[in-house]
């Protein structure tokens, strides 16, 4: 139960200011999602993959992490701390070792990709963003979450974005009603979620379509059939960003498109400081229905 | 010549004479049993948990000469004008509609001698019951049958109602008999139709909705009256914590045993948990956010006694609320109506066919024959009576654990009989020190 | 004209004012400034008063209206003129979902489009929607007038009970007991007046009548897939 955000700019000229109106539009969604907050941020790609990572005892886990696991790698890592997370710059065929590394080293991974960062906290929205300095962060586009947290915990793990996959993450408000058992199913297919959280197993459902070879449309469109709950979803991926809402359609969701920008909302209260949202087309996703932005 | 012996004819204990009548009666008719009331089934419940008592290592109270007070204030976190009950039982929500309007005059006559407050129900706010109930909570449902701002606005207490306990995440029928020109007219009906209730809000969904229109009601009413929100028990830990972080100043928790106008039995009995078994996750839900005694808790759902009261208050509620049993105290299931509950397929205790309107007591009816042998004064001194004498049996529980005021009592008060009680409760069984799931063990 | 900001005056000041208006007042002119998508703006009105609000809303504005004439200079957000008794709301944009939900009188008159549940479970008030409306719409209507000069969506009046439903494009679906009613006279003048008193360029002629089957009224066994 929640407050979402989404933005997804055409315009070039606007990605240094992604970081800045994503965060003016999360704070607006403080009230639907007190309990914690996170962003996923598309920004350029560097030919690495960013790995973002957090750990609740970063001095002592970050120190020297990019040092030790470069020798790990045999390649050198760079390393930028931000508050409880980092984000470490790997070869992009070095994932499955780095990812081993880190497991073994015993920080959580929140996200891998060559152009995703996800940067997530317990907290009120203001405080989250201030703390990873959400605002002055540029990219493409991207997705946020206040967080109401209905069953599984208030943790760091339980707050979204959930990233199930290189460069995809999810945003869900909603309840769903089948999760426990879709997360069996996909257990079975060797596919483990880390938390009890109901949106995750809807981010692995959607990752493990994809990598079945489907596309994120299709991946949508078998949201529909395949969970149960209600739902409203917004995905990003590398280059674009989805949103689906279930057939009965409950949880709120409005929609703004300039020829700048595509954004998305769980009220229209997040668009109030948007520039141009005067005229810009305002409205809302069908049930049922997918909806895709790719640049 | 000696007969053989022969077994003796045996009853199925998973086919029953019951159980086959139901099978008998759903292939004749086609519709599954819509009756009234709440969870007949056997559920764990209050008498399988006892108190304690003083002795040498505590002291009791003297019966009648210490003070031991009943009061209770509710709404006390964000309502400008909260409501202040002489005696922590309060009446729960029950329609006129459901009920005759002699059957709610009662019940604000019994209540208002009583010191405490009734509520509204599903069909809006009578003036007879405005004006018999010094205080009065106004129920906002599903179906906003009879809403508006006025009576909004002069009502002490504003129930949101997500749940109840005989049915969490169902709607309702009230069959067409009981809709006559006064209740059809106040429901925006057309007369003699069943009425169908919807099981969702029309106008939002889940939590953080759930406090834009806590906000919305609020504002109506110029943030003076407290605002409860009532959920069925189903999950009650979330659902506590939920409703709380909404804004709600009350949260009214209902187990499966409290009672309903008509719902399929069917959902009566086999969805929900027990009373017993929803008080502990909630009051740990309050704990957990700061707010227990802060945001009051309401418990009701098979509440019949002192010793039922005193039990729910010691394992952390604020007040009690009766529906049953306050109808019972009016004159529900009487046996002297025993001749006619037979003439209609039942007989005292087991009448439930509250939706049908044709309560030989008078009281779940729109007949203006069958209502006129409910006479209200008369059946508001028994409800008064009832509502004392569970007053006095709870101030001489907690005298006797040495409480002068009843919300000291606490869950180490208590022990339970059973292994399930003691499990639901989180109090040892009674003679050790240990309860299913207590941690350490 | 009386001016109150929402950018410098809080919520709860903005509505007690409102509120604090008695039929007789002199100040029957109000605008409200910097609404940025608030919810639960000028609700629990009760004065034939006259607030033009300067921009899109959230969620509930003009809730349980009484008497006062309520302008949204934009778009509103989901219930708005919810369980509204008297007076007219008028939404120059889009209205979200709900709207009109439970409400029991005056006149909700959306110059955009409305999306899904439009007039839910509405008990007397008179909706118009110049563009369209989303599915579920009319759900459980019981008494007033739906009218939608634009498309209806899925499962237009499902387990509808008395309420009126005139669309003058495509019905998407509709609901369970929803059927399309022959226009006669009666229906005929009564729009011509509702589309007069919103300006709608429309003609009655065009437009198509829904209403109950009323199969649903009492339990029949042969209908009881239809639940």
């Amino acid at each position: 139960m929640c407050g979402i955000v989404g933005l997804f700019l055409k315009k070039e000229a606007l990605r240094p200011r992604l970081g800045d109106m994503l965060t003016d539009m999360l704070i607006t969604m403080t009230d639907r999602g007190p309990d914690s907050a996170g962003i996923a941020i598309y920004g350029e790609e560097s030919g690495k993959l960013k790995i973002t990572v957090q750990s609740d005892t970063p001095a002592a886990d970050f120190a020297g992490l990019d040092l030790a696991l470069g020798e790990a790698l045999g390649a050198p890592v760079a390393m930028r701390v931000v508050d409880t997370h980092a984000v470490l710059n790997v070869p992009l065929d070095a994932e499955a070792p780095a990812l081993a590394f880190l497991d073994k080293r015993g920080v959580r991974v929140m996200g891998v990709g060559e152009s995703m960062e996800i940067f997530k906290e317990v907290g009120l929205p203001k405080d989250v963003a201030a703390r990873f300095g959400i605002r002055a962060m540029g990219g493409s586009h991207g997705i946020g979450h206040t967080r109401m947290a209905t069953e599984s915990a208030v943790t760091t793990l339980g707050a979204h974005p959930f990233s199930t996959a290189g460069d995809q993450c999810l945003v869900h408000n909603g309840s769903l009603s089948n999760h426990n058992d879709m997360r069996r199913r996909l257990a079975r297919k060797g596919i483990y979620t880390k938390t009890e959280n109901d949106t995750e197993v809807g981010a692995a459902y959607i990752s493990s379509r994809i990598a079945e070879g489907a596309t994120l449309g299709e991946a949508l469109e078998g949201t529909l059939k395949d969970l149960d709950g209600f739902f409203t979803f917004v995905t990003g991926t590398k280059t674009g960003f989805g949103v689906v809402r279930d057939p009965v359609a409950c949880k709120p969701a409005v929609m703004a498109e300039t020829d700048d920008y595509v954004a998305f909302a769980s009220e229209y209260r997040a668009f109030a400081d948007l520039p141009g949202i005067e005229t810009a087309r305002v409205w809302e996703p069908e049930p049922a229905t997918v909806y895709f932005w790719e640049r | 010549m000696d007969k053989t012996p022969q077994t003796l004819p045996r009853q199925s204990w998973t086919f029953s004479n019951e159980v086959n009548s139901e099978i008998r009666r759903a292939a004749a008719t086609g519709i599954y049993d819509i009756r009234g009331g709440g969870a007949k089934r056997r559920v764990p419940h209050f008498d399988d948990l006892l108190f304690l008592g003083a002795s040498i290592s505590r002291y009791p109270l003297e019966g009648y000469r210490e003070r031991c007070d009943t009061s209770v204030v509710l709404g006390t976190r964000f309502a400008k004008k909260p409501i202040e009950l002489k005696i922590p039982v309060t009446i729960a929500g029950m329609s006129f509609g459901a009920l005759s309007a002699h059957a709610k005059e009662a019940l604000g006559r019994g209540a208002t001698l009583a010191g405490t407050s009734t509520t509204t129900g599903d069909g809006g706010m009578t003036n007879e019951e405005r004006g018999h109930s010094e205080k009065l909570v106004y129920q906002y449902l599903p179906s906003r049958y009879g809403m508006n701002p006025d009576d909004l606005r002069r009502a002490d207490a504003i129930e949101v109602v997500v749940g109840q306990g005989a049915k969490p995440g169902g709607g309702g029928m009230l069959l067409g008999q009981k809709i006559t020109e006064r209740v059809a007219g106040m429901r925006d009906l057309p007369i003699g139709i069943d009425q169908r209730s919807a099981c969702r809000h029309p106008d939002w969904t889940g939590p953080d909705d759930l406090e834009i229109k806590i906000l919305e009601l609020r504002e109506i009413t110029g943030w003076e009256k407290p605002i409860y929100v009532k959920i069925g028990g189903a999950r009650p830990y979330y659902d506590t914590a939920l409703a709380v972080k909404a804004g709600a100043d009350v949260v009214v928790l209902d187990g499966m045993q409290g009672g309903t106008a008509a719902t399929q039995d069917v959902f009566i009995e086999n969805v929900g948990q027990p009373t017993l078994a929803c008080i502990r996750p909630a009051v740990q839900a309050l704990h957990d956010l700061g707010m227990h005694r802060e945001v009051q808790l309401v418990v009701s759902g098979g509440i019949r006694s002192g010793a039922d009261m005193a039990k729910a208050l010691a394992l952390g509620a604020d007040a009690v609320a009766i529906g049953t049993a306050a109808l019972v105290a009016l004159g529900d299931n009487d046996p002297k109506w025993e001749e006619e509950y037979r003439k209609l397929g039942t007989t005292t205790g087991a009448y439930d066919d509250w939706h049908e309107g044709r309560d030989p007591a008078g009281i779940t009816t729109q007949d203006p024959e069958l209502m006129k042998r409910l006479d209200p004064v008369a059946a508001g001194r028994r409800l008064r009576n009832y509502l004392n004498v569970m007053t006095l049996e709870c101030q001489t529980i907690a005298r006797a654990c040495g409480k002068s005021h009843v919300h000291n009592l606490e869950p180490e008060d208590l022990c339970a009989l059973t292994m399930e009680a003691a499990a639901m409760a989180r109090v040892p069984l009674a003679g050790t020190d240990w309860w299913p799931g207590k941690p350490g063990f | 004209m009386q001016v109150l900001d929402l950018s410098k005056t809080d919520l709860r000041e903005v509505n007690a004012t409102l509120q604090a208006q008695r039929a007789d007042t002199n100040q029957t002119e109000w605008v409200i400034e910097n609404p940025r998508g608030s919810h639960a703006v000028a609700v629990g009105l009760d004065a034939p008063i006259s607030v033009t609000v300067k921009g899109s809303t959230g969620y509930y504005c003009a809730g349980m209206n009484k008497l006062a004439t309520i302008h949204v200079e934009g778009s509103a957000g989901p219930g708005v003129a919810e369980n509204m008794m008297s007076g007219t709301v008028i939404v120059e944009g889009d209205a979200s979902q709900y709207a009109g939900a439970t409400g029991r009188g005056g006149l909700l008159n959306i110059k955009g489009n409305a999306s899904s549940r439009c007039g839910i479970s509405m008990k007397g008030i008179d909706i118009v929607v110049h563009g369209s409306i989303g599915h579920m719409s009319a759900f459980m209507a019981q008494k007033g007038n739906l009218v939608v000069l634009g498309d209806a969506g899925d499962a237009l009046g499902d387990s509808l009970y008395e309420a009126r439903l005139f669309v003058r494009g495509t019905v998407k679906s509709l609901g369970a007991d929803c059927i399309e009613k022959e226009m006669r006279h009666e229906h005929l003048a009564l729009l011509a007046e509702l589309l007069e008193r919103t300006g709608a360029d429309a003609k009655p002629e065009e437009f198509r009548r829904y209403g109950s089957a009323r199969k649903l009224y009492n339990f029949n066994i042969d209908h009881a897939d239809a639940y």
